[in-house]
């Protein structure tokens, strides 16, 4: 395993822990004062295929059969540069296997599983959505990176010039790359900085609310101002 | 009576909307007058729409209550925003509440928008959530697609997340796009030009085969109504459709499991749709099959 | 983008009823158009955005003929342009009022 990622397994769970990465995907549990949680989750900015995304799905449902009716947390450390571009990934349905994988978490929280992720290097689009992003309570670690996509791509897709599309970012987290950003629109709950003790901080989010508060988040934290809104007025429309 | 074959892929949503349900019973939630467009387009000036690109609402379907969402994929490729995403989203929190016989989901969209691809990326993600909430509440979420865009990006797992796919020949699903892997990995990796191939790898025949949408129709908006229509119960079946994935539990989860492993396990050859076929005995048939002699032949191969 | 905004004379048709109505789409070369009631059934009036610069006279142009050729007084149009020829947007604005009539 790479040192970075050692390091952090030994900052959260210094009660122990006993993680395998087995190709880019790691798994095992870790040591908190409330007990043992789950962990579940891929390293070294790895492009999500079937393989690691069944990997991911085969570590949630024998987390769910394991605890049975006394269900631990998991904790999922999300680290990917998104999905694999591949031609034969896309024709075996890349899509369906990621799906698969998002049903399984979905399973776990209904199970009573809490969920957390952490985002450790890069979380990047769909790699991101398939599982990282459908947890309770979402972290990013120093210096993660959260994107779609960066500046120069999109510039060149959308042909905003790049100097517009940097400016812009400024004052709007709503396109640009950061981890900053999604914590204002509400998809990150909480930044965690290098000097606070990670152990701590985990423990206290592995209780909570599994309701989707996302978008109120957003619109409180003031960026996003409107997915809660439409939501709400297209619920209560005539 | 529902007209003539009129095309669902060169149809505009609101289009398909009117003649997808019941005739006059459609009725919009924060519809265009309301003028709720996307700030995050009109800051980088780029065009806005009066919808932003989704219709959401309820309607009749063969006189069965169903919420009804509409992606336009000619609008910047139905592409999924803040408010495209909340309207999307606020229409699924409704169906459980409102608890009608089916949502459909008609989806036409290449992923994120863009302009605002964080926004985007947490809508879908929303999305997801609430959809997993409508099948909580036992409400079927059928997906229909058939127009320009497919269903690529974060709404192509939507789409598999549905418990029904009704798909057409020139529909397409997948996670990204062919120009995507052919601008990262070459033309070699996949010609996005090659409009067979592209249908080879993502097309509704190739889905329908490995089970990855539940019915093939033609290109004809009475053809998709119809085929809906018999998964709200509202007609008869004409074939033995089944649920993509039955309720979720943690056995059914298992088995799907191994499904999915048994596929990942397909030698290396198959990178195109037509290795696969011929060695299912349908050779150089299948373009020629008919949306019901292909449902057909792959229900007699299935049982 | 660029808006101009364009209150003309017009007659009105009354056996028109109009219900607020979307027609077209915004895509490359196309427009939206959404068709509401007016204030003044003498007047219809335009409310343009457009994703073309320096286009506004022949817009006034393409306007001021179609409000001539259609009883559209009591009407607003409000259009959301990706860069239509006159053409197009002529045709769209037909087809607008051609379904009101139809509906």
């Amino acid at each position: 395993m790479r040192p970075g990622k050692q390091t952090l397994l030994n900052r959260l769970f210094p009660e122990g822990h006993a993680i395998t990465q087995e190709g880019l995907v790691l798994r095992g549990w870790g040591g908190t004062k409330q007990g043992r949680v789950h962990v579940i989750g891929t390293t070294d900015h790895a492009a999500i295929d079937t393989r690691i995304a069944l990997a991911l799905s085969d570590a949630v449902l024998k987390a769910i059969a394991a605890d049975g009716s006394d269900p631990r947390p998991i904790v999922f450390i999300a680290d990917t540069q998104g999905q694999a571009l591949s031609r034969r990934e896309e024709l075996l349905g890349l899509h369906g296997y990621f799906a698969h994988l998002a049903r399984c978490v979905n399973l776990a929280r209904q199970q009573g599983h809490r969920l957390v992720t952490l985002i450790d290097g890069e979380a990047v689009s769909g790699g991101f959505l398939a599982f990282g992003l459908l947890a309770d309570c979402i972290v990013a670690l120093p210096g993660a990176e959260v994107r779609v996509m960066d500046l120069r791509a999109m510039a060149r897709i959308t042909r905003i010039p790049f100097e517009r599309l940097t400016e812009l970012a400024q004052t709007s987290p709503v396109f640009a790359p950061g981890a900053e950003n999604y914590w204002r629109m509400g998809g990150i709950q909480a930044l965690w900085t290098e000097t606070e003790d990670w152990s701590e901080q985990l423990l206290a989010l592995l209780q909570g609310n599994p309701e989707d508060e996302r978008a109120r988040l957003g619109a409180e934290r003031g960026g996003r101002m409107l997915a809660d809104l439409v939501a709400q007025q297209v619920f209560h429309a005539h | 009576m529902r007209g003539l074959a009129q095309s669902y892929r060169e149809a505009l949503a609101r289009l398909r909307v009117q003649a997808l349900l019941d005739p006059d019973s459609f009725s919009e939630w924060v519809d265009p007058a309301q003028r709720v467009t996307s700030p995050h387009l009109a800051a980088l000036e780029a065009p806005v729409s009066f919808d932003d690109g989704v219709i959401v609402g309820q309607g009749l379907l063969y006189a069965h209550p169903v919420i009804l969402i509409a992606q336009e994929g000619q609008f910047n490729g139905g592409a999924v925003g803040e408010v495209h995403g909340a309207k999307i989203r606020g229409a699924l929190l409704r169906a459980v509440r409102d608890k009608p016989s089916a949502v459909l989901l008609c989806i036409d969209s290449g992923g994120v928008r863009l302009h605002e691809a964080n926004a985007g990326l947490i809508a879908i993600s929303e999305i997801m959530r609430a959809l997993f909430a409508v099948q909580e509440a036992g409400i079927p979420v059928i997906a229909l697609i058939g127009g320009t865009c497919g269903a690529f990006g974060g709404m192509g797992i939507v789409a598999r997340l549905c418990d029904v796919i009704i798909i057409s020949e020139e529909g397409r699903i997948g996670l990204s796009g062919p120009e995507v892997i052919e601008t990262v990995k070459g033309v070699e990796e996949f010609d996005s030009r090659d409009r067979a191939l592209v249908w080879r790898i993502t097309g509704g025949k190739i889905r329908r085969t490995l089970g990855e949408a539940t019915l093939l129709v033609d290109d004809d908006i009475a053809a998709f109504s119809a085929a809906a229509g018999e998964e709200v119960g509202a007609r008869p079946r004409f074939f033995k459709k089944r649920r993509l994935t039955p309720a979720i539990s943690l056995q059914t989860l298992q088995a799907a499991q191994q499904q999915l492993s048994a596929r990942a396990e397909l030698d290396a050859e198959i990178r195109d749709g037509q290795v696969l076929w011929s060695r299912m005995g349908l050779g150089d048939q299948v373009s020629l099959m008919s949306p019901e002699q292909f449902n057909r032949r792959l229900e007699a191969l299935e049982s | 983008m660029e808006t101009l905004h364009l209150d003309l004379p017009a007659i009105q048709d009354a056996s028109l009823n109009p219900r607020a109505a979307l027609y077209g789409v915004v895509s490359s070369g196309n427009l939206e158009v959404l068709v509401e009631r007016g204030h003044d059934a003498t007047r219809c009036v335009f409310e343009v955005q457009t994703a073309a610069h320096g286009f506004v006279e022949v817009w006034k142009a393409v306007l001021t003929d179609f409000a001539a050729r259609h009883p559209v007084g009591g009407l607003s149009f409000a259009i959301h342009d990706a860069g239509a020829t006159p053409a197009v947007v002529s045709l769209r604005l037909d087809q607008a009022f051609q379904s009101l009539r139809g509906a």
